[in-house]
């Protein structure tokens, strides 16, 4: 393994200056863009959740008075506190929310999972020339708008709903079934929306096996499942872990899908989060949710970085 | 024919391991394996020689069991294997890219075959061991395939290939990637192999030499059809045609009109003003039938003056030098411009020999040397 910077130093006969500005502008760029993007919303969200509900605009204090000075800021940090997260543990409202999320994200996972092999599976085994085409197939939904698709869902759903009309005229059933507001809907929504997020990864991973991989295996003796088991599956993995965490991370905060499909039973923490901060105008607690969230979702995101990295190195 | 000579091929009781009949493979319209039919015999080490793009590895692939025949049957020690799956037949293939688990450590990858047929753990530790130590990859066994150097893949694919000791074993130019020392000693190997467990071997190989070192016979193919099939001492000497003579080792092409000069022996009219060539041909040629002569340049003589008892002597000047280190290569140009390659061994040192570049040279062959090919 070469030293590729280094290289490009000598064949480029670039001065050493330049080359190191070079550098750190490319190395600078990423780091401006997560604290742009991720760490000043972070703070401004933390410092909410560390103060207090107030009727005033914005709803919380303290607010930070520079023109106070010095007093001003060491003022604002002595009413900064950690109530608002003691108050999280204190009602069972929010960890039962967290864990019903966590718990309907890993389930619609699944079943986005067992959707979505199958359907990459046979785009990757499909002849060349389809491949683009079903690809368009799969990311075509994206071109509508999401909420008129989960809207769509309720008209299909619904007791008067298409699916319900569907089968009482084929006479599968004689009244309607009640699919709208449960956790049912909200599962078919979540595996819907999510599934193209299952399919891509596991399709590049599975479009990239090498085809007599699997003639190897059964010449030495796998029959053609085992040879899917043993090979195959194996092969797609970093694709399925991807595909799962793709799923999984948005899922365990989403708030369109349980709320427009899911019933009052249905318990999700992104729900939580929308009351907090709009029907209870509560923007501290509804921050101090938010942080949590994020921090949960810290393992799963470092977990599927992880995996990631492992991915490029095995294939250089 | 003794028996201790192992050429069941001239023996009409013998009954072949893999019959190939009438076996044509189309892809789409184009015609990959034409109208072929071969018998390969057990334990015979089987080379497929051809240029790139004859079907050779297609032939492998039906063998295995990945491709069917289009029209034709392969039979398998009396069986027709056209219904059978690959998983089913005792037939192991060595990849022409490998096609190792990348998943799976080198060991494993070695493993994978023997675990599909259940054996004992202790069993399979020691076969993957012996393996390793025959393909000299010990140091690699925890290593996956892409930490390992492309010679050393070549090596496990054939290890693979090898442990679960097939009755048949392709091996689809297994030793290309490695060097010469490496794989001459690979070579000697796998015929040992052979010898000891008795497999039959069927070898698809660019290196000619490499063929005519392991082989029992060798199979000249060009676009899906088998030019030659014989031992590769007769392909050498006695090729079949111009198309075999030109593909194995170097040679000499002089084409000409025969005329029967008294029993097997002709005289072929070659160029203006040239003296008639002198060849022996057991095939009968009618007169003034046009013919090739093929003939080795390590048997053509070159020397300074005529020689007094040469059948057919020629003259001309050298026109280049090719140092082999044991051998050199004269390039010699006769008037008519044709040029005539000669080999003689260098037992002398270089600054000693005896003729250089533009010297007037006479060269000679005697009248079995040359073959004698009817169009
Ligand atoms: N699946 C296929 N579809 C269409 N054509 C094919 C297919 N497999 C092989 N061919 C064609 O059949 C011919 C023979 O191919 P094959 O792989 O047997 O050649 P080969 O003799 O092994 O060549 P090489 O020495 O380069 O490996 C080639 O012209 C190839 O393009
Ligand atoms: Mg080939």
């Amino acid at each position: 393994m070469g030293r590729p910077g280094l290289a490009v130093l000598d064949s480029n006969g670039r001065g050493f200056v330049g080359e190191l500005m070079r550098r750190a502008f490319l190395i600078a760029v990423p780091y401006v863009w997560l604290l742009a993007l991720f760490l000043v919303p972070f703070f401004i969200v933390l410092k909410i959740s560390l103060s207090d509900t107030a009727l005033a605009i914005p709803p919380y204090t303290p607010t930070l008075d520079l023109s106070q000075g010095w007093s001003g800021i060491t003022e604002f940090f002595s009413q900064l506190d950690f109530e608002n997260f003691v108050w999280l543990t204190e009602d069972d409202l929010y960890w039962k929310a967290y864990l019903s999320s966590v718990k309907i994200a890993l389930i619609a996972t699944i079943f986005t999972l067992i959707f979505g092999y199958p359907i990459a599976y046979g785009m990757a085994r499909a002849p060349e020339e389809w491949r683009p085409t079903l690809m368009m197939l799969i990311i075509l939904p994206f071109w509508t708008s999401f909420l008129i698709r989960v809207y769509a869902w309720m008209g299909i759903l619904s007791n008067e709903g298409y699916l319900n009309q569907f089968l009482l005229w084929i006479g599968v059933i004689s009244t309607p079934l009640t699919i709208l507001n449960t956790n049912t809907a909200v599962y078919i929504g979540i595996v819907y929306t999510y599934l193209p997020f299952m399919i891509l990864p596991i399709y590049s991973a599975l479009e990239r096996m090498d085809e007599s991989l699997i003639e190897a295996a059964e010449d030495l003796g796998c029959s053609r499942i085992q040879a899917f088991w043993l090979v195959t599956i194996p092969l797609s993995r970093p694709g399925i872990i991807a595909g799962c965490f793709l799923v999984m991370i948005p899922v365990i905060g989403e708030f369109v899908i349980p709320s427009l499909l899911g019933g009052s039973g249905t318990l999700m923490i992104g729900k939580v989060l929308w009351e907090e901060f709009f029907s209870n105008r509560d923007w501290p607690v509804a921050s101090a949710v938010a942080v949590v969230l994020l921090l949960i979702l810290v393992v799963p995101i470092v977990l599927f970085q992880r995996n990631q990295q492992k991915q490029t190195e095995a294939e250089q | 024919m003794t028996s201790d000579v192992f050429t069941p091929w001239d023996d009409p009781q013998a009954k072949p391991l893999i019959q190939f009949k009438n076996v044509t493979k189309r892809f789409g319209g184009f015609t990959a394996i034409d109208n072929l039919s071969l018998d390969i015999f057990e334990r015979e080490f089987f080379a497929l020689l051809g240029p790139s793009g004859c079907g050779k590895t297609t032939m492998m692939r039906m063998l295995a069991g990945f491709e069917t025949p289009t029209e034709g049957h392969i039979i398998l020690s009396g069986q027709d294997i056209d219904p059978i799956p690959p998983n089913k037949r005792a037939v192991n293939m060595m990849f022409q890219s490998y096609a190792l688990f990348p998943h799976l450590s080198i060991w494993e990858n070695i493993a994978f075959g023997l675990r599909r047929d259940k054996m004992p753990k202790r069993d399979l530790e020691d076969r993957v061991e012996e393996m390793l130590r025959l393909t000299r990859l010990e140091q690699f066994a925890r290593r996956k395939p892409h930490q390992i150097s492309g010679g050393q893949r070549q090596r496990v694919a054939l290890a693979r290939s090898l442990a679960k000791a097939p009755k048949l074993l392709l091996l689809d130019e297994p030793l290309g990637a490695l060097d010469k020392k490496l794989r001459q000693d690979t070579q000697f190997e796998l015929m040992d192999i052979q010898e000891k467990t008795g497999t039959t071997f069927v070898i698809v190989t660019h290196d000619q030499e490499e063929a005519m070192t392991v082989a029992s016979r060798v199979a000249v193919m060009d676009q899906g059809q088998l030019k030659q099939v014989a031992t590769p001492d007769r392909i050498y000497e006695n090729p079949n045609s111009v198309y075999v003579a030109d593909f194995i080792g170097d040679v000499n092409i002089i084409e000409g009109r025969a005329t029967a000069q008294g029993d097997e022996t002709y005289q072929i009219n070659w160029a203006e003003g040239q003296t008639p060539l002198t060849a022996t041909s057991a095939t009968d040629l009618s007169n003034g039938q046009g013919c090739h002569l093929a003939i080795r340049p390590e048997k053509v003589t070159i020397s300074a003056d005529r020689p007094a008892d040469a059948v057919n002597a020629i003259q001309g000047k050298v026109h280049d030098i090719a140092y082999l280190g044991n051998l050199s290569t004269y390039y010699v140009e006769l008037a008519n411009g044709t040029i005539i390659k000669a080999q003689s061994a260098n037992t002398r040192r270089i600054s000693r020999r005896s003729f250089t570049w533009e010297d007037p040279v006479w060269l000679s062959w005697t009248a079995t040397a040359a073959v004698l090919l009817a169009n």
